[in-house]
């Protein structure tokens, strides 16, 4: 067919198998350093393989690989079906998708290796920092070129927050990064002190804002009523969050440096904004929720729909509790204990996760021109295996983050501390062998999930849909 | 507090905070007032992908009040609280302000315990079992990190229970080393010795401290051991407590007195250090870890310090 008459499916294609793959590796990577905390022994004392190196690989693989190639595959496809324009510059998307698998395979080459720029989800050196550039820049580029050659008079909620998650990322990325490299494969920051670690949070905490939420809350507003069936829940409350969540967030990181070297006026910011995002990162999971009004019944049945309103589910929770935690006398407890991480990935498998493999579910057959998926009770399955699988985790970890909290501040009648650092690593044993498990069965449901999506599409043709007519406006 | 560098840039963040937390209210208070079309189950007009479409449902109302409760929440926080550039808030509170009342507090229960001890002799002290068990304690969440919970130490990090001292182990000395630190360097000596010469050095090292040696290479290394480490360790390879130098007719090296470990101290040198407790645990806390440290080695039957369920 005409390649101006259809959409541009295979850059879609390629990130949406990417996404399955890297999420595997993301999560094993993950499942290996569960067990290296219950298990030390497990790094087999070779350098690649202990906690340090491959925990950035861990984060890198989950959230730029995982979530990156979602992100990818998902804006691409929106952005396209709700522009009724074909992708803008194609061989620039290519570009992305090679270039993005580039940087990925670079940053599970060198972390292990020892090179870092020591900066928390940033760690990659400067070489590949200017890739991520390049690659960043062709995404705007390719994104914003589709927008502004669309056929819709309106442009979608789900591009502006497609749009702000890219625009922002590629700020983030430029400032956080900027370092003197000394060698081809060492730098140093730009930054010194306590203006580095502002600067790395305020990168950090707008990582989450804008990677990990806003642009997953594209996903959510198309793949959400795509799926129900149901038109968006309010129009003006997309407004109101929108610019509510993404103005607040920049001011949130702050909150990350409670009790430091961070002057005080400073971390007070951090905090009152952290407490006004609570209402705009609500707004989103109403808007979602609300959506399905007037069709609750269809959750009996469709485990897509499943995955899609159970990650808002803990969208809410995981962006009730930041807030919370980001109040100084509740984060004098919370802080350095698990009970971050277990916020980390209630957000992280509860919200990212799950909608991310929803809208993948969605999206497999149809680009490859079938009606639904191999399997659906191999969804329902995955989504039972995921779920509890985030359940035993995320309890796990709060209930071990809040031992940590209360043991270390323990202090008996003549000042000494009651419990040593190292008993409360005992005690947190049973319940990082808990979190081992929960993360175990997350993993096997990534199996579960590459199983049926190769049963999907082995030997099936790649379709790429043509581009209907705009639909005209009853109002 | 000098987090600004002028007057500009604390009004500068006052007047963008305060001015941001209204911008919300205010977009807030525009989009849940005025009429829209679309909130009356009817769509928005606009679709998009042949059916995606918008409804415009009013916001919900305890959304619009969560969200005012935390812009005012917030206000009257800034108002209390530091946060506007280099107002202080109405309650004056400070990090550091917190932290040395905490302290203060602390000082004033625990203060007595610790004036008690401070003024009773080291030896005596450390057969106090009261003041031995707090030695414990503080010794746990001090110095277990390198010297490990039964005080046995590690490669690098000296046994304190062997009666064995690199500066001397009279009461006095142990609280010296608790309380500046110490800091034991080994020059490198592969570059002058070259690998054959280190060996042989190694093997008459070995020959002092009853280890199996080849009596061949230990008479090359006397050679070199006289002109080159004599300085330190003296002609007997006793050491000098006066400098920490080691005791070489021991096998209680800190590193190991096997040929390898010997190389490689030789060869490559070693730095140690002890770091100062003086100005982190103060003089009270320093007198009763240096009785109880004393006392591993010198009170029998009290050199077990491991804690139950602590490793």
């Amino acid at each position: 067919m005409d390649n101006a008459k259809t959409y541009n499916y295979t850059v879609v294609r390629q990130f949406a198998l990417m996404t399955v793959v890297w999420g595997i590796v993301g999560m094993l990577v993950g499942v290996l350093i569960a067990a290296q905390l219950r298990w030390p022994e497990l790094n087999f004392d070779i350098p690649w393989l202990t906690y340090g190196r491959l925990r950035p690989l861990h984060t890198n693989a989950v959230i730029f690989a995982f979530g990156g190639s979602s992100l990818f595959a998902t804006s691409y496809y929106v952005v396209q079906r709700t522009c009724h324009a074909r992708l803008f510059a194609g061989g620039l998307a290519a570009f992305t998708f090679w270039g993005w698998q580039a940087i990925i395979v670079l940053a599970a080459v060198t972390l292990p290796l020892g090179i870092t720029s020591g900066k928390e989800y940033a760690e990659l050196e400067w070489p590949i920092d200017i890739l991520i550039t390049l690659v960043w820049v062709s995404y705007a580029i390719v994104f914003f070129g589709t927008i502004a050659k669309r056929k819709t008079p309106h442009i979608y909620v789900a591009n502006w927050f497609f749009g702000a998650f890219i625009l922002t990322v590629a700020i983030l990325h430029l400032v956080n990064s900027a370092a003197v490299p000394v060698s081809f494969w060492k730098s140093y920051s730009a930054y010194a002190g306590v203006q580095d670690a502002m600067v790395q949070w305020w990168y950090g905490h707008n990582a989450v804002g804008f990677f990990l939420t806003a642009g997953f809350l594209g996903m959510m507003y198309y793949f959400i009523p795509k799926q129900a069936g149901r038109p968006v829940y309010s129009y003006r409350l997309s407004v109101v969050h929108f610019w509510a969540l993404i103005f607040t967030y920049m001011w949130a990181g702050p909150h990350h440096l409670h009790y430091t070297a961070l002057p005080d006026w400073a971390q007070s910011l951090g905090m009152v904004f952290s407490l006004i995002l609570l209402a705009p990162s609500w707004g989103g999971m109403i808007n979602g929720m609300m959506t399905l009004s007037g069709a609750w019944h269809k959750l009996r049945s469709d485990p897509i729909l499943k995955f899609l309103i159970v990650s808002l589910s803990f969208y809410g929770m995981s962006t009730f509790e930041g807030p919370m935690m980001s109040i100084k006398t509740v984060n004098a407890l919370s802080h350095y204990t698990d009970w971050t991480i277990g916020h980390v990935h209630s957000g992280a498998l509860g919200w990212v996760g799950l909608v991310a493999m929803g809208s993948i579910y969605y999206l497999i057959p149809r680009l490859w021109g079938r009606a639904t998926m191999y399997s659906v009770p191999l969804i329902n399955m995955h989504f039972w295996m995921a779920t509890i699988g985030i359940v035993l985790y995320i309890a796990a970890m709060w209930i071990a983050g809040v031992m940590q909290g209360l043991l270390w501040r323990a202090v008996s009648d003549d000042g000494t501390l009651t419990y040593t650092f190292v008993e409360v690593v005992k005690y947190t044993y049973p319940f990082y062998t808990i979190r081992l498990l929960g993360g175990l069965l997350y993993l096997a449901g990534m199996f579960v999930m590459a199983y049926n999506v190769w049963k999907t599409v082995a030997g099936q043709q790649a379709v790429n849909a043509p581009i209907p007519a705009v639909a005209a406006a009853h109002a | 507090m000098s987090d600004f560098t002028g007057g500009f840039w604390s009004l500068y963040i006052s007047i963008i905070t305060i001015a941001s937390i209204i911008a919300c209210g205010v977009l807030l208070q525009a989009l849940s007032t005025r009429k829209v079309s679309g909130s009356d189950g009817e769509t928005t007009g606009h679709a998009w992908d042949e059916d995606l479409v918008e409804l415009n449902n009013p916001l919900p109302r305890w959304w619009i009040w969560l969200f005012y409760i935390t812009i005012v929440f917030s206000l009257v926080y800034l108002v209390l609280y530091p946060g506007l550039g280099t107002f202080g808030g109405t309650y004056q509170w400070t990090s550091k302000k917190q932290y040395e009342d905490e302290v203060a507090q602390a000082s004033k229960l625990t203060g007595p315990i610790f004036e008690k001890y401070a003024k009773t002799e080291l030896k005596q002290l450390a057969a106090d079992p009261a003041a031995m068990a707090l030695g414990q304690k503080l010794f746990l969440n001090n110095c277990a990190q390198c010297h490990s919970s039964d005080a046995r130490g590690g490669k690098g990090y000296p046994n304190l229970t062997d009666a064995e001292w690199l500066y001397g182990g009279d009461p006095e000395t142990i609280k010296t080393t608790i309380a500046k630190g110490r800091n034991g360097v080994m020059p490198p000596w592969g570059a002058v010795l070259g690998d054959d010469g280190v060996k042989d050095v190694a093997h008459y090292v070995m020959s002092l401290n009853g280890n199996t040696f080849d009596s061949l290479r230990a008479a090359r290394g006397k050679e070199k051991f006289m002109t080159t480490c004599v300085a330190c360790h003296g002609a007997d390879g006793k050491g000098n407590p006066a400098i920490g130098s080691a005791n070489l007719t021991k096998t209680t090296l800190l590193f190991g007195a096997d040929e390898p470990t010997l190389m490689e101290t030789i060869s490559k040198g070693r730095n140690v250090a002890m770091p100062a407790q003086l100005d982190l645990l103060g003089e009270a806390r320093v007198h009763i870890l240096a009785a109880y440290v004393w006392g591993l080695s010198n009170n029998p039957g009290a050199t077990a310090p491991a804690k139950n369920g602590a490793k």
